[in-house]
């Protein structure tokens, strides 16, 4: 166990809790830097871990600290790629100017879709974050001018200060800073006066507008922050897949931004980004499934001859191969998380830290939630 | 001028009349007590007095001004506190950050610089905290600043919820049942902790209660309430001896 | 979808007729439903809104994978003894199928009202909804309950989409008209029957006349453009009430 040895109320306002985990992240942030030189292949792989990163961010702060599930943020995502692409193409504007425009003007689609968010709690507020989505979908596919439509759009690369970041490794960088710099702003906020109320709002409302929190005003700040966050990693996105279309940002993509949420661990940094890793890696452990399970079921089969083998076989590839199997995939992954381990990856090494630290006096009740059994407590 | 003031005060849920044409005053560095059985509208009037609800009519003042239609975040930037009868804390926060919300009472919004955390906000999260620690060493919870709440036992849960509101810096502190779920023991600090609220702290307290001996020890006046109405008002000694207050707690 | 799903199944697979598959599919349905419960949705009684909520969204994902996989993503239609019968009823041609529609929705609705306000079972279940410990206590078998709670959904779900079938075409995204019904109840305000109902009636109209007169594209968001507005402007609707916690 470590004791920590605090000599003023400094130590815990800062953003590390002793130098050891400071040298940790230092040793983190080196990793990251030096990764494009051992992992060339995948540059490309890590700046959308990036991204989503940002994007797990924006809704860590609204669902995880604030406790207002949005299936709507992929809407917000998509404000801000078309947004910047017409600022940054149509035009012409710089590229900083460009993002943070784009960032601003989702601010204010997300303070729309707060003044609903004002009066309705829980699933109902859920329910209606689907229907902004859908509606903004809608506005992608009929406002010609700005989004091109059905026909969708091609996104250059970014030219900042005149500098072209079109080669990947300028472009990993660029994701990089940009996610270390949302991470720091985010931090900042939630241990500033403003996170403080985010959670209350969370916890228990009453009690929070008892203590002074003016609701509104704090929900609204929380759902222009979430929005702005995604708008800035819309810009980002845009140039990523390098091509714009309205059923990109489909109540699919919401979807896997809550499942990153709730599979990273909610309430949490760090759930955010390691949510984000498991999202941006799922594609790609799917589509080595898609080929390798059929192949391991039939050599499985196999030895009970040649012709179970092959027809085990083909049955799992034509069963892998359907397409319509990566949504049911993601469904059953946030089912299993919630059904058995509900804190997320992070609370699930938060778990495995406690063990090592206080063994062997762990007790698995600590992490146990309270339940509520009354209707009237979970309306709130 | 009375600290506090309610005057005719009622409120109608659907056909119930909840509380029916209350009014009492409550004297700067008094302690207050409103007692009544089960259903009297004793927390409907502290919700009311919160703002939680809206009475359909009667007024509330507090040091003379009206505050009868302030909206509820308002209150306690206005001096008004209080804890809550099933207790309202922050679960998954730890005790410390229960404590501090408490000082958004008088906190004004500064969101630009607390997103690049300027200076400023550093100083003020600082003299937050000092205030803080304040509360924390007048009622003994040093031990527990950093444990979460959840984790916590039910007489340390009541104490970190009065802490809480004292954070606020009220100049009324409404308590809601504060010794309910206590032990003897537990009850006896509570009474100490009241009496230092209002001699060394300067706060009035009006609070709602249910154990005769707790009343007894610390209030200066006592209302009595049944059925929404009000049936007594004096010292402790006028009330218990009211017949209209024992006809209600035994009945015939 | 399920519903309409295994009807189709039923009546174009195995040739059944249209009223007994029509049957034979929500109960079908239904039994899932509870099934569902008793194995996974038992599991976060008790638990955050959110997680429940998040819960129904990962199995709705599954569900619709689940029909894509096994009936593909093709489009079908439902063949049923209203199909292309019309009546002149005062100068307007009605279609039966829609008439349909209208009668199964007023009985159902009739039946579920009736059920929940007078007997036994559904006075216990609105108990179970408020305050499961106190029910338990007052000897409600809970569980029990909550799976019935789900088949009943279920089974109203399936009857749903089984009318909605020859009208809309069966296809995995048929349960997206769900939200449209959210939107209508929310107009007409939760916690009141009729209320849904009128909702309904109003963003049918409302769908109709910004077809006719609004630009093309609003036409299919219009229900969810009046959901918001409604939540924003007066989140009770027309005749609903707000539930809230008593402190």
């Amino acid at each position: 166990m470590r004791f920590p040895f605090k000599t003023g109320y400094d130590h815990d306002l800062g953003l590390f809790r002793d130098p050891v985990q400071r040298r940790w992240y230092a040793a983190l942030l080196v990793g990251t830097l030096i990764l494009p030189a051992l992992v060339p292949d995948y540059v490309g792989d890590i700046s959308l871990v990036f991204i989503y990163g940002l994007c797990g961010l924006s809704l860590m702060v609204l669902a995880g600290y604030t406790g207002l599930v949005s299936l709507g943020h992929a809407a917000f995502l998509g404000i801000g790629a078309y947004a910047h692409v017409y600022f940054v193409q149509d035009l012409g504007l710089p590229w900083v100017a460009g993002v943070l425009l784009a960032a601003l003007i989702t601010a204010g689609a997300g303070t729309l879709v707060g003044l609903p968010a004002l009066r309705m709690t829980g699933v109902y507020l859920t329910i209606a974050t689907l229907a902004f989505a859908l509606i903004i979908q809608e506005v992608f596919t009929r406002w010609d001018t700005v989004t091109h439509g059905l026909k969708g759009r091609p996104v250059d690369k970014p030219v900042i200060f005149g500098i072209s970041f079109a080669n990947d490794l300028a472009f990993y960088f660029l994701c990089l800073a940009v996610l270390i710099a949302g991470l720091w702003l985010t931090a900042n906020l939630l241990r500033a006066p403003t996170g403080r109320a985010w959670v209350a709002i969370r916890d228990s409302e009453i009690a929070a507008q008892s203590m002074g929190v003016h609701l509104a005003r704090y929900k609204t700040l929380a759902f222009a922050y979430s929005a702005a966050l995604m708008g800035a990693a819309g810009a980002l996105f845009a140039h990523k897949i390098g091509f714009l279309a309205p059923d990109i940002f489909s109540v699919l993509l919401s979807i896997q931004f809550l499942l990153m949420v709730v599979v990273g661990g909610l309430g949490s940094l760090h759930g955010a980004l390691y949510g984000a890793v498991f999202v941006a890696m799922l594609p790609v452990l799917i589509s080595q499934a898609r080929d390798q399970v059929p192949q391991w079921a039939g050599q499985a089969v196999g030895v009970f001859g040649k012709d179970a083998g092959s027809a085990a076989f083909l049955a799992l590839d034509r069963f892998v191969k359907q397409p319509g199997l990566e949504p049911g995939i993601f469904g059953l992954i946030l089912v299993l998380f919630i059904l058995f381990e509900p804190l997320g990856i992070y609370g699930r090494w938060r778990k495995v830290q406690l063990y090592f630290s206080t063994f062997p006096l762990y007790k698995r009740a600590t992490f146990r939630r309270q339940k509520t059994y009354m209707r009237s407590e979970r309306l709130r | 001028m009375s600290l506090f003031a309610a005057q005719d005060l009622a409120v109608n849920f659907g056909g119930i009349r909840a509380v029916d044409g209350v009014s009492f005053e409550v004297e700067a560095g008094q302690v207050f007590t409103i007692i009544g059985p089960n259903g009297a509208g004793k927390t409907t009037i502290f919700n009311l007095i919160s703002r939680i609800y809206d009475p359909s009519q009667g007024r509330l003042l507090l040091r003379g001004e009206e505050i009868t239609g302030v909206p509820p975040h308002e209150i306690a930037r206005r001096g008004i506190a209080r804890t809550f009868q099933n207790i309202e804390l922050f679960e998954h926060a730890t005790v410390l950050q229960n404590l501090l919300l408490g000082r958004h009472a008088h906190a004004r919004p500064h969101f630009a610089s607390e997103l690049l955390f300027l200076p400023g906000v550093r100083v003020r999260e600082r003299a937050n905290r000092e205030a803080v620690e304040k509360v924390i060493d007048f009622l003994d919870l040093q031990a527990h600043r950093d444990s979460l709440v959840v984790n916590l036992p039910y007489g340390v849960r009541k104490v970190v919820e009065m802490g809480r509101a004292l954070c606020t810096e009220p100049v009324l502190l409404l308590l809601d049942e504060p010794s309910s779920g206590l032990s003897v023991e537990e009850t006896e600090d509570m009474a100490f902790w009241i009496q230092d609220i209002r001699t060394l702290l300067g706060i009035t307290v009006l609070m709602v209660e249910h154990d005769m001996s707790l009343v007894g020890a610390v209030s200066d006046r006592v209302l009595a309430l049944n059925y929404g109405r009000a049936v007594a008002c004096g010292t402790c000694e006028e009330v218990q001896a009211h017949p209209d207050v024992i006809k209600a707690y035994l009945g015939g | 979808m399920l519903g309409a799903f295994v009807c189709y199944m039923l009546v174009v697979g195995h040739g059944m007729s249209y009223w007994p598959a029509f049957a034979i599919a929500v109960v079908a349905v239904g039994l899932f439903g509870a099934a569902l419960d008793a194995t996974i949705l038992r599991r976060v009684i008790g638990q955050p809104q959110f997680a429940v909520v998040m819960l129904t969204i990962g199995l709705g994902a599954i569900f619709r994978s689940f029909a894509s996989i096994t009936w593909g993503s093709e489009i079908y239609t439902l063949p049923t003894p209203f199909s292309a019968k019309t009546t002149r009823l005062g100068g307007v041609t009605v279609s039966h199928e829609y008439v349909a529609i209208i009668v199964g929705t007023l009985v159902l609705c009739a039946l579920l009202y009736a059920f929940f306000s007078y007997s036994r079972v559904g006075v216990a279940m609105q108990a179970a909804s408020q305050n499961q410990l106190a029910a338990y206590y007052m000897g409600i078998p809970v569980k029990r309950m909550f799976s019935l709670i789900w088949a009943i959904s279920a089974g109203v779900a399936a009857i749903a989409g089984v009318l909605l079938a020859p009208v809309s075409l069966i296809d995995t995204n048929l349960g997206f008209i769900g939200l449209k019904a959210f939107a209508a109840a929310v107009l007409g305000g939760f916690g009141s029957i009729p209320g849904a109902l009128v909702g309904g009636v109003t963003i049918g109209l409302i769908e109709l006349f910004s077809g006719a007169y609004l630009p093309l594209g609003v036409k299919d968001v219009a229900a969810y453009i009046v959901l918001l507005l409604v939540l924003a402007i007066r989140p009770q609707g027309m005749f609903g009430t707000v539930g809230r916690k008593k402190v």
